[in-house]
């Protein structure tokens, strides 16, 4: 008796992979599915932390992927090796700081080695030839294969017909004729498919599968590295910043304000590692201040923080200063007015 | 009969899906029929924490809102 092979799916969350595992499914492969965390993945967390639309949390989309095809779905915490992908990437950045094309390799490497580890045969990811300008080209999709080592291992179900036969086809364990030859960035024919199969509410994210091709994103990041002399990073960093509004009077400190109470409620969770700010006078969001700062620093961080209280129009307002030791004083300032805050500093 | 501790996963202030991460690294290493406590602060946990132990064979035993701060029961499956 053949044994029944056994395919590894890199699931996203998006349609793509989850078609390409059904296609696979659909041939008799038994697919287990897996999902890295890089830090950087547009998951929630915006959802999460703002106060706004709390009644209905948002769900995570690999794992609704996973409940849809019925498999087992493996979350992996790539966060530190990942740094190396995106201080130095080989094929250089996209047009942000998204790294795509080493991300990908490095993706399908790290699904490469868990296959051995677990004594699975093949790999399967949703790419299609042309979709994506950086790591889903026909000259690109080769380099993917090469760079990561899982060469012939890996299939794109979606795109297979365009794109030499890999070892699953050849050996037969996979029906090549039953697979697709989808390209370009069109969406039809995946819409379509998955009318087909019965799927609905998949998530579609319009740019990317993370925050670094989003502009605002990255540059909030490269600012960051600039600040600090070098290209490095925290979980908490990059977590910080996609809260808040980023404001950079100085090259030595920036400052980051609460928007709503949900994101004033998640940046309280730093007064331990920042010192921060509150309204005290009036109502007006919390903040933290991110840099080694001065008496005078610290005096027009809460005026620009005052700025944003309903203390705007007030000839002075009072605001509580906390370091991280806990420790808190009160301090009188005067709010900025809007002409007083350049364009530059809002990062 | 013995009473077994559960095993308490604290994933406060981590955000989707870190609490997953560790609720999974943490099963990894149980035996079937563990209790895991899972504390948690995003919501969003109260979804996932529940659909990772569908797809991997778990049970969820309990979920509750404890003010901020969420509370998932669950217990280690087979396998
Ligand atoms: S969008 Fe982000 S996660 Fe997706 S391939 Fe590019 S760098 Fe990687």
């Amino acid at each position: 008796m053949t044994r029944q092979r056994k395919a590894v799916a890199l699931i996203s969350g998006g349609l793509d992979s989850l078609l390409a595992a059904k296609l696979i499914q659909q041939q008799g492969i038994h697919v287990a599915g897996i999902n890295f965390f890089t830090g950087f993945c547009v998951e929630g967390h915006t959802h999460a932390i703002r106060k706004k639309g709390q009644e209905k949390p948002k769900r995570n989309n690999a794992l609704w992927v996973a409940e849809q095809l019925g498999i087992k779905l493996n979350i992996v915490d790539i966060i530190e090796e990942y740094k190396q992908v995106v201080f130095n990437p080989r094929y250089g950045y996209g047009a942000n700081l998204n790294p795509c094309l080493d991300c990908k390799i490095f993706m399908v490497m790290k699904a490469h080695e868990w296959c051995k580890q677990n004594d699975f045969d093949f790999i399967i990811t949703g790419e299609v030839v042309g979709q994506r300008p950086m790591s889903q080209r026909k000259d690109t999709m080769p380099l993917v294969c090469k760079r990561s080592g899982a060469d012939d291992l890996l299939l794109r179900p979606l795109s297979a017909r365009n794109l030499p036969p890999t070892l699953p086809e050849r050996e037969g364990w996979v029906d090549r004729e039953k697979l697709l030859g989808l390209s370009g960035r069109g969406r039809k024919p995946q819409i379509a498919l998955a009318k087909q199969f019965g799927f609905d509410e998949f998530a579609q994210p319009a740019g990317g599968c993370c925050f670094l091709t989003d502009a605002q994103y990255s540059s909030k990041l490269a600012d960051l590295w600039q600040a600090r002399g070098s290209k490095q990073y925290e979980l908490d960093d990059i977590m910080l910043l996609k809260v808040g509004r980023h404001l950079r009077p100085k090259a030595h400190f920036k400052v980051i304000i609460a928007r709503e109470e949900g994101e004033g409620n998640f940046l309280r969770g730093y007064r331990k590692q920042y010192l921060s700010i509150d309204s005290l006078s009036h109502a007006g969001p919390f903040a933290l201040i991110d840099g080694n700062v001065n008496d005078q620093d610290i005096e027009l961080a809460a005026s620009l923080v005052a700025r944003y209280s309903k203390g705007r129009d007030a000839a002075e307002v009072e605001m509580e200063i906390q370091t991280p030791a806990g420790t808190g004083y009160a301090i009188k300032v005067q709010p900025l007015k809007p002409a007083a805050i350049p364009e530059q500093w809002l990062l | 009969m013995a009473v077994v501790n559960p095993v308490i996963v604290d994933a406060r202030r981590l955000l989707c899906p870190m609490p997953v991460i560790r609720v999974q690294n943490s099963v990894a290493e149980l035996c079937p029929g563990t209790l895991v406590e899972v504390l948690c602060t995003d919501p969003g946990a109260l979804n996932d924490i529940p659909s990772w132990c569908r797809i991997n064979g778990h049970r969820v035993v309990e979920t509750r809102c404890l003010n901020d701060e969420y509370l998932v029961i669950l217990e280690v499956g087979e396998e």
